[in-house]
């Protein structure tokens, strides 16, 4: 229900696009004002949000600790997964932002007949996250060519491995096949597994089925319905340039539709679950050395709170401790 | 109290999730899944709010007219201090890596035990009052009122979390639901929402100095008793000291110790350990408690039962801070004590008198676990031991939680083990170190009221050690923790009978060839040593 409902809501997104266009032609509000619009939302919010994080602090020093400290020098220390020092959790946040790390760990628990409890090997969520994101990185880098007068040579790198398959005219972009894989598969595994399902908000659902949108307008502008891409160039390199126009030679309402959904992904990324992005970097689990034992960290907030004193702990008992021949202070 | 089901029953789990959705499933309080409610007295002694009589069952929790507001309230303050709390109510992509990594979660098949949901219950009202979307979309973005149900639901569920961090080692995004159920936990206390099991310790802690309210001449005469029985063991009469002043180190063990077997056993090791070093150290009756049932409580609570330990040092001017065997202790020592009780820098960084080794990984907080310190001792020859005197044993080793993700302390007491056993055995890879399995009972759920819980909790660890009782003969289960000496036996004799448990020190000390003692014929518990009853057949 959940997953119908936002479904339905990426159709009415993409609607809403093919009307405004196709039958309103608001080319000016789907091609310069929204995009504008979503793009500030998008800046806005998010160093909205990554600073109402920033402005509450890491009271205690909690690092998750995956490994062996760093005790005696003749016991080997985990320097990755216990980092000691910025250099191990540059090294733990690099694996764990580029390669996933922890997710890497994952297993399957499962009880036999035989009320053994059993630990499998559980890499497919590793693998699809892995894909889905990395993907989305390099689809990211190819539409750079749309922003940059110049091509880098670095995007033409990229586009260049990406399609190395050489497979089709125009050639196909391995990116595009794994990224829309990748996402059936994370919906797919929400529908399947009872767990999933249950815990599983539209929160979850809307924002793969608008990744999965977007990569199949994008998909279909560019293998199917031919879109003509310099005047995409022209309107991209306008809105880049501060100086908005919409190019003469009309462009498909699929680029719109493409556009619009681009757009509410951005305008809705600040409020949503996806600023997982940005706080993958900030968690203190993960960021905070192990280092609470040799450094005193420091809380902000530190407050005297009301103790229970040795000299009233004494006053209590007194004649006891002196009956057990425990030394006291005062006589 | 409830009949246990047997062993056979509590292992069929279902795991199916019920047919309505989690929001619209009510809680239901299940007679052994959850604790007593806090006494007034306990709450009165440490002036928490809203003492009185309580029972969870009931539909009636007496509470304030404007419990709502101080709950809200009690959340804004709280996302304002705990970068970890915000941070945690805003990404979680539900992805479910945690799901099946709960102890609780695999012993109960309750889809609320998830990590994730566990969460859930409180962010899905933290999106209601605190975030736009949460307004606007209400339910649609995953967003709900906070109401009585709710509040029920949180209770169940955060005293069905023993903080014990598995799910963050792996959370992509290292989400902690401990960091959430402790928050989660502070928030209920607000209310007076607490278990008497937590409560009653705590304020026996604080007035008394020790969970457990063992006053200073209990404590001496409990550790009277175990000299008795090293001098039956040994032969030797050991004399240690309390409260005493100038003393090089002071002495920080759990009250759980001094109290009950087989954590006698592991304090017993420690007096001999100590005797046969001759170390310069005391004891003290009013720093008598190395665990902190306040951590359970709040973050101010814990704070103010563990100000003791730097204090009693202050007082006694001893150099640094040796401390036992214990688990959350431990968390609580290396991640917060130097935060809220330092700077100690009335001390000096702990240096063993035996070896002469600096403990620099202790430089600023001053207290090093006596794993590391005996693992020290070990690698530089000084101490005798002879293993085959545990010869009787296959043991098998159980990470504990708090030790192993909140500190990284697992090669230290391995090094130890290996040197004082001859027959030690691992459990299944994904069940240790790291990734080992809470005893179910961590965090003051260790109750007699709640045996159902704690025995699905245990579930997995049993289940472990189970498994290399079967196939490879392990009879002993040892540990560094002072709760597991608690809960473990229970545990085992449910699951798996026939496997004791030990603190580390036990072994050490049953190895432990001391200066002019006799010849030992038993171990510490008063059991015939290996070779011990053929040698007296043929005499």
């Amino acid at each position: 229900m959940k997953a119908i409902i936002s479904f339905i809501a990426v159709l009415i997104l993409a609607a809403i696009a093919y009307v405004g266009v196709d039958v309103l032609n608001m080319q000016y509000i789907f091609g310069v004002v929204i995009p504008y619009l979503a793009v500030a939302i998008f800046v806005i919010f998010m160093i909205v949000r990554i600073l109402k994080w920033g402005s509450s602090p890491n009271p205690f020093r909690i690092p998750t600790t995956c490994g062996q400290q760093k005790s005696l020098p003749w016991i080997k220390h985990s320097k990755l997964e216990n980092p000691s020092g910025v250099l191990g959790v540059l090294g733990r946040m690099a694996l764990e932002v580029l390669f996933f790390r922890s997710l890497f760990r994952n297993l399957k628990t499962q009880l036999r007949d035989d009320s053994q409890l059993t630990y499998g090997e559980a890499k497919w969520l590793w693998a699809a996250g892995l894909a889905f994101h990395w993907s989305f990185l390099i689809i990211l880098v190819r539409h750079l060519r749309f922003f940059t007068q110049q091509v880098p040579a670095a995007v033409q790198l990229v586009e260049m491995l990406d399609s190395f398959l050489q497979i089709g005219v125009p050639l196909l972009y391995m990116t595009d096949a794994v990224l829309l894989g990748a996402v059936t598969y994370l919906f797919l595994r929400r529908i399947a597994i009872p767990q999933m399902r249950y815990l599983s908000l539209m929160n979850d659902y809307f924002p793969l089925f608008l990744i999965f949108g977007i990569a199949l307008s994008g998909v279909l502008m560019r293998y199917f319905f031919k879109t003509d891409i310099v005047s995409v160039k022209m309107l991209t390199m306008s809105l880049v340039g501060f100086n908005p126009s919409i190019p003469q030679n009309p462009l498909g309402v699929i680029f719109y539709i493409h556009l619009f959904l681009i757009c509410t992904l951005f305008a809705y990324f600040p409020f949503s679950k996806l600023v997982h992005m940005a706080g993958v970097f900030m968690s203190p689990t993960r960021v905070l050395a192990n280092t609470s034992r040799v450094k005193r960290h420091i809380n902000p907030w530190n407050y005297p709170v009301h103790v229970h004193t040795y000299a009233e702990y004494e006053d209590d008992f007194r004649d006891k401790m002196k009956n057990a021949g425990l030394p006291v202070e005062k006589e | 109290m409830a009949k246990l089901p047997k062993p056979e029953e509590l292992s069929k789990i279902d795991y199916t999730p019920p047919k309505t959705s989690w929001m619209d499933t009510p809680v239901v309080f299940k007679e052994g899944m959850f604790c007593h409610g806090s006494k007034p007295k306990s709450l009165e002694l440490v002036g928490f709010p809203n003492p009185r009589d309580w029972r969870p069952a009931d539909a009636d929790w007496k509470l304030p007219e404007n419990w709502k507001e101080i709950l809200l309230e009690g959340i804004a303050e709280r996302l304002e201090k705990y970068r970890s709390f915000r941070l945690f109510m805003d990404i979680c992509v539900r992805c479910g890596a945690c799901a099946d990594k709960c102890h609780f979660f695999i012993g109960t098949g309750d889809p609320k035990n998830m990590p994730v949901l566990r969460a859930e219950l409180i962010r899905s009202v933290y999106r209601k009052e605190f975030t736009l979307a949460g307004k606007i979309f209400g339910k649609m973005a995953g967003a709900r009122e906070l109401t009585l149900d709710v509040l029920k639901e949180w209770w169940y569920y955060f005293f069905q979390c023993t903080e014990c961090r598995r799910c963050s080692v792996f959370c992509p995004y290292g989400i902690d639901q401990a960091e959430i159920t402790i928050i989660g936990r502070e928030l209920l206390n607000l209310l007076g929402l607490n278990i008497e099991w937590i409560a009653g310790p705590v304020s026996n802690c604080y007035m008394k100095g020790n969970h457990l309210g063992l006053e200073p001449h209990t404590i001496v005469g409990n550790l009277e008793y175990m000299l008795d029985d090293i001098e039956t063991v040994t032969g030797k009469r050991i004399k240690p000291t309390f409260n005493r002043k100038g003393a090089e180190i002071l002495f920080v063990t759990p009250s759980g110790d001094l109290f009950a077997d087989p954590g006698t056993y592991t304090c017993m090791g420690y007096l001999m350990l100590f005797e046969e070093l001759g170390l310069d150290y005391t004891w003290s009756t009013y720093a008598s408690e190395g665990g902190n049932f306040g951590f359970f409580t709040s973050n101010e609570m814990g704070k103010r039962l563990n100000s003791k330990i730097y204090a009693e040092a202050k007082r006694l001017g001893v150099k640094w801070i040796l401390g036992g065997e214990c688990g959350h202790m431990w968390r609580v020592l290396s991640q917060y004590m130097d935060t809220w009780n330092g700077p100690a820098d009335f001390l000096e960084v702990p240096k063993s008198p035996i070896t002469g080794t600096v403990f620099e990984n202790a430089k600023s907080m001053k207290m090093v676990h006596v794993a590391e310190f005996t693992a020290d001792l070990i690698k530089n020859n000084k101490l005798k031991l002879d293993p085959k005197r545990n010869d009787h044993l296959k043991v098998t080793w159980h990470d504990s939680c708090n030790v192993a993700r909140g500190m990284g302390m697992l090669e230290e007491p391995r090094y130890v083990l290996k040197n004082v056993v001859n027959n030690f055995v691992e459990m299944p890879e994904d069940t240790i170190r790291e990734k080992t399995f809470c005893c179910g009972s961590g965090t003051g759920l260790n109750a007699s009221e709640d045996m159902d819980l704690r025995m699905k909790g245990g579930f997995p660890r049993a289940n472990a050690v189970k498994f290399v009782h079967e196939h490879y003969g392990v009879n002993m289960l040892a540990n560094v923790c002072a709760i597991d000496r608690a809960t473990l036996p229970p545990l085992m004799d449910y699951w798996v009978p026939g496997v004791k448990v030990a603190g580390l020190h036990e072994l050490v000390a049953n190895a432990l060839v001391m200066t002019g003692e006799k010849e030992r014929t038993t171990d510490l518990r008063g059991e015939p040593l290996p070779g011990i009853e053929q040698k007296e057949e043929k005499a």
